[in-house]
């Protein structure tokens, strides 16, 4: 197959700075004391806890789901005793704390019994569900979880598989090391992938400076060819292995503004994802740890490790030998010393405490500050247009940032901020070495923000003249109740008049009675021998009886 | 632990500002030279004077707007600003005529804007205009090379002159430029190959003027070297100029001056590679930056064959500057996805 | 002369019919104004503005017998949104009606106190409170705008109004600070804290 490469507007060439963490072969990681999940490593709902504090949990048991369709469960990478659910720090941009289950490893590393499975029996269908089952997410950085992608893949139809190899960012290798070691792993991955979306063609697409890799692929592929499936190597540039840019290298097409790769009938997943795969499809086990690669000039044995999830950074840093300098595990946040990502697209961490997840590619530790500047602090814009000449998006960054900086959102948006993949491509070239991608985020956050406020005041607007309405018709219905009593009580008063007899009812009960009077009077009893005191009682009795007759006739 | 929380990219600056302005002035440093060589040191005294009034200007509005001072003098565009604006007066200009231009420049072109990078308006330029409507005598007042006059004019006498210390009689010494005194002549209908026969007219272009003009290019080389700027500006601005002028010259040689003669006389070379590509005021697209280009240099054309003035540079620029809102505009790119 | 008196003419009445039928033929139906106002509105139905909730008040700034400066919940962004819609000046919020409250606040109905009387559930202008009488009342939050309607009419004073609780996913990145040419001086800078979360 003939792939004709084409390429995406700007990007920027960057020093690698590679070869540092490839120098030692890829290891494992020994087990550290504690682990730290945060139930939320995945886009989409948080997961829930489906253990308690003080249960022993065993490697590859669930211990936190959510129904939501778009989430992944999370389980336990070791074994252990959970002590404690708690907030702790987390890895994301703001350094802030999220709930986490918290588990004393306890060394032993036993597992649950992981029933064996027959992938090669399986339909798509039962693929998806054991995917979804065992918690695989996207390991290319968004942590997108795999089932609802490839269930949406399917209903669309994929006509082309891109399997992301590129990793673009300098200093991360884990991809690169994955490839270099578990070859076979990514070309199975890929094929349960095929299977599962049939789509016509399959291209493996690699930077041209990880030679190893691409040998190590072509070496796996040859030894299990899959149909129209073919490693590519790519020039290598920054930042090609973005989805969208990837996709326009390999195929020249691009995914239309607001829509996503599947509305093309393109499907990209990461290399490191494929190979998760393979280990849930052929081994029932579940995502419990990856490929970390720890990188910079401030620890000493810059390397690759399998780390388990929750592992906190420290100790992947002790096992890098330790940091250069002192104090950067005092890390001061302005100082950017210690980065979970790349330099282009990671963010500072607030402490070392903060744990692996599943989107941690990188934990990247600096001796000098990585940002020269006091934040905040940048020339002014000279309107050289570098920032246009690089942007791979094709953006005007100039325009958004001037109106990013006053405020002017709307017009920010006319300007397609939202394609803004926030690569940092444009802050790398500014002579003025203004943040741009500082500026974009905000706005964009203030924009998402607007929006969710507008959706809020609209509901409550909704409610209310619901509400109105149902008092009104409150109202009505009590009036419309009193209206037709009256008019019922009216209507019978002239049905009466109608009547020629003219029965006037009181009249009429008057008689009764005095027909009743006229009746035969009741005989006395007990009359004999009745003393006089007796006598005059009954007389008074009679009296009285008589003056209430004729007072009420 | 501080709370201010930075966002990615975390890498070293690839540039800066201060950076692109000395890779500006060492591209002005061999025209300047060729100008010393055949004009004399004079020169050199109005870009002191002037370089050393727009830092002054430049730190009193700072001060005014309370802002720091350091930085914004540190990043060196007063000093670009006013050693071009220093080029395109002629030598020996009065001093307080630099720095009524100079102050224009600094205060009304640049500061009363916003500062840098918020001016509309080339501020070299505008200074410029406006000592040349204002004081039109002296602006007009231009040296002969030393070649032709064989007055050489040492430091000390430049000095004298600017301060107005100077000896009238050397006022014999003064003559018109090549472009004024070929649009003169044009219009009394004389043709180009008797105009050439003026001892002021070199090989190609005027004497010196063209040894200078070959030195702006050659900075101007050193810029595009550097990737201070783009091609668009000054292949588009040459190119229309060139191709403007050819067309005339190909109907009839004797009544218009040839391309070779427009790029290398006046302020064009300056022009396309230091005034018109002054990033603040051009256009922003590279589209749209040729566009740009090819508009002064038809309006530099226009200017220098039926306007007021033998060089149009100055108002070209400014007038392309008022356009530039709306290239800007019609010429944003097609995004990635778009429709 | 008058040659020329009739060339300008000529020239104004072509150009004036041009115009009219530019604007027949190109004219852009807009929203009708209320609904403009009303949507710029925070829609918290509190009725500190002296309206009765923000529609009335969008149908009187419409009519132009409110000023645009009532809204506490909608505060000076509100204020400066309507003088951008209305192209009119800009006005301090009238704090005569109020304050605004830059974290937004949501009910609490302490459920020890609460005798259910349905008092409050009456006086919600959303009916964002669940409940009927002699049972439980309970706030629903989401819904809850932060009016405060709710509170006068409790007999016993059980409901409270407590700051929405702020998750990660709330955060989001703000703005750099101050850019080296702005307008604060060199010593106000060197004081200046560092920005916040």
């Amino acid at each position: 197959m003939d792939i004709k490469l084409s390429h995406f507007n700007g990007g920027i060439h960057l020093d690698d700075h590679k070869a540092e963490s490839l120098t030692q072969p890829l290891q494992l990681a020994s087990l550290p004391e504690q682990l730290i999940l945060p139930l939320k490593q995945h886009i989409g709902e948080p997961d829930k806890p489906l253990i308690n504090v003080g249960d022993r949990v065993l490697r590859g048991q669930l211990i936190a789901g959510s129904s939501s369709p778009i989430s992944a469960p999370i389980h336990a990478p070791t074994s252990g005793i959970v002590s404690a659910i708690e907030h702790r720090l987390v890895p994301h941009a703001s350094g802030q704390n999220a709930n986490c289950i918290v588990i004393d490893v306890d060394g032993k590393d036993e597992s649950i019994e992981f029933e064996s499975i027959d992938v090669s029996q399986m339909q798509a269908a039962d693929m998806i569900n054991h995917i979804r089952r065992l918690g695989i997410v996207g390991l290319g950085g968004a942590s997108f979880p795999t089932s609802p992608k490839l269930s949406r893949g399917n209903d669309l139809g994929i006509h082309t598989l891109i399997i992301n190899g590129a990793e673009c960012e300098p200093y991360i290798t884990c991809d690169d090391s994955l490839m270099q070691n578990q070859a076979n792993e990514v070309i199975r991955g890929i094929s349960y992938l095929q299977r599962m979306l049939t789509p016509t063609k399959t291209l493996i697409g690699i930077e041209d400076n990880k030679s190893k890799a691409i040998e190590a692929m072509k070496l796996a592929l040859q030894s299990q060819p899959l149909v129209n499936t073919e490693v590519v190597s790519i020039p290598t540039i920054y930042p090609s292995g973005g989805e969208k840019q990837l996709i326009q290298i390999l195929t020249g097409k691009q995914i239309p503004t607001g829509r996503l790769a599947f509305d093309i009938g393109i499907f990209c997943q990461n290399v490191g994802t494929c190979a998760a795969i393979t280990q849930a499809l052929e081994l029932n086990q579940p995502m419990m740890s990856r490929i970390v690669t720890i990188s910079g000039d401030g620890v000493h044995q810059p390397g690759n490790w399998i780390a388990l999830f929750g592992t906190p950074i420290k100790h992947l840093v002790g096992l890098a030998g330790g940091y250069v300098q002192d104090g950067l595990n005092k890390s001061n946040n302005t100082q950017q010393n210690l980065v979970m990502g790349g330099p282009m697209m990671g963010f500072s961490l607030a402490s070392d405490e903060v744990p692996i997840v599943k989107a941690s590619n990188n934990i990247l530790v600096m001796q000098q500050q990585l940002i020269a500047q006091k934040p905040g602090i940048h020339d002014e814009c000279v309107r050289c247009g570098k920032c246009a000449e690089v942007c791979p998006a094709k953006l005007l960054p100039q325009q958004l940032y001037w109106h990013s900086r006053s405020k002017e959102y709307e017009k920010a948006e006319e300007y397609n901020l939202f394609d803004c993949i926030e690569c940092g491509c444009c802050s790398a070239v500014c002579p003025s070495q203004i943040p741009l991608v500082q500026y974009y985020r905000a706005s964009k956050g203030e924009i998402r923000a607007t929006q969710q406020a507008t959706l809020k005041s609209d509901r409550a607007r909704i409610r209310f003249e619901f509400r109105e309405k149902r008092l009104l018709l409150k109202k009505q219905q009590e009036e419309d109740k009193r209206r037709l009593k009256r008019e019922a009580l009216l209507k019978r008063s002239a049905e009466k008049k109608d009547n020629t007899q003219a029965i006037d009812p009181i009249q009429a009960a008057l008689d009764r009675v005095k027909a009743k009077k006229g009746m035969k009077v009741t005989e006395q009893k007990n009359i004999e021998g009745l003393t006089a005191g007796q006598q005059k009682q009954i007389d008074e009795a009679d009296a009285r009886r008589r003056a209430a007759r004729e007072q009420k006739a | 632990m501080t709370s201010v929380i930075v966002s990615s990219p975390y890498v070293s600056p690839s540039s800066s500002l201060r950076r692109l302005m000395i890779n500006v002035i060492i591209g002005l440093i061999p025209g300047t030279l060729a100008y010393v060589w055949f004009f004399g040191p004079g020169i050199l005294i109005n870009i002191s004077i002037a370089t050393l009034c727009a830092l002054g200007f430049e730190a009193l509005v700072l001060w005014l707007r309370k802002k720091q001072i350091k930085p914004h003098l540190n990043d060196y565009s007063a000093v670009v600003t006013a050693w071009l604006f220093a080029l395109c007066l002629p030598m020996h200009s009065p001093w307080w005529l630099i720095v009524v231009g100079i102050g224009f420049a600094m205060i009304a072109g640049k500061h009363l804007y916003g500062g840098l990078g918020f001016n509309p308006f080339n501020p070299a330029m505008v200074g410029y205009v406006v000592v040349l409507i204002s004081f039109p005598r002296e602006m007009t007042t231009w040296h002969l090379p030393v070649s032709v006059s064989g007055e050489a004019y040492g430091l000390v006498d430049s000095f004298k002159f600017t301060f107005g210390m100077g000896d009238s009689s050397w006022d014999a010494f003064t003559g018109a430029t090549p472009l004024d005194h070929l649009k003169t002549a044009l219009r009394q209908d004389l043709p180009t190959s008797e105009i050439y026969q003026s001892p002021i007219f070199g090989k190609l272009g005027g004497v010196g003027w063209e040894w200078i003009s070959a030195g702006w290019l050659l900075g101007g080389l050193w810029l595009l070297f550097t990737k201070t700027i783009r091609w668009h500006i000054p292949v588009a601005l040459l190119g229309s100029l060139g191709c403007i002028a050819l067309a005339f010259y190909l109907v009839d040689t004797e009544t218009a001056a040839s391309p070779l003669f427009h790029w290398l006389s006046g302020g064009a070379m300056l022009g396309a590679f230091f005034i018109a590509t002054d990033p603040v005021s051009a256009a922003t697209t590279n589209n749209g930056r040729i566009y740009y280009g090819i508009l002064i240099g038809l309006i530099i054309y226009l200017i220098r064959s039926w306007g007021g003035y033998p060089d149009g540079v100055a108002f070209a620029v400014l007038l392309a500057n008022m356009c530039v809102p709306l290239i800007d505009y019609y010429t944003q790119p097609k995004v990635y996805g778009g429709a | 002369m008058i040659i020329a008196i009739l060339t300008i003419s000529a020239m104004a009445g072509i150009f004036g019919l041009i115009l009219g039928y530019a604007a027949i033929r190109f004219k852009v139906e807009g929203n009708p104004i209320v609904d403009q106002i009303d949507s710029l509105l925070p829609q918290t139905q509190c009725g500190q503005c002296t309206y009765p909730g923000c529609r009335p008040y969008a149908e009187a700034i419409a009519n132009g017998e409110a000023p645009i400066n009532q809204c506490p919940p909608g505060g000076q962004a509100t204020v400066v949104l309507l003088a951008d819609l209305l192209d009119v000046e800009v006005l301090e919020l009238n704090a005569e009606n109020g304050d605004h409250n830059e974290v937004p606040l949501v009910a609490f109905i302490r459920e020890e106190t609460c005798i259910g009387c349905t008092l409050c559930i009456q006086a919600c202008p959303v009916d964002a409170i669940l409940g009927s009488a002699k049972h439980m009342h309970t706030i629903i939050a989401d819904e809850c705008t932060g009016c405060e309607l709710c509170l006068p009419p409790c007999p016993v004073d059980c409901i409270d109004m407590i700051p929405i609780k702020q998750t990660i996913d709330d955060w989001k990145w703000s703005l750099p600070g101050e850019v080296l040419a702005g307008i604060e001086s060199s010593s106000a800078l060197a004081k200046e804290p560092a920005h916040g979360h």
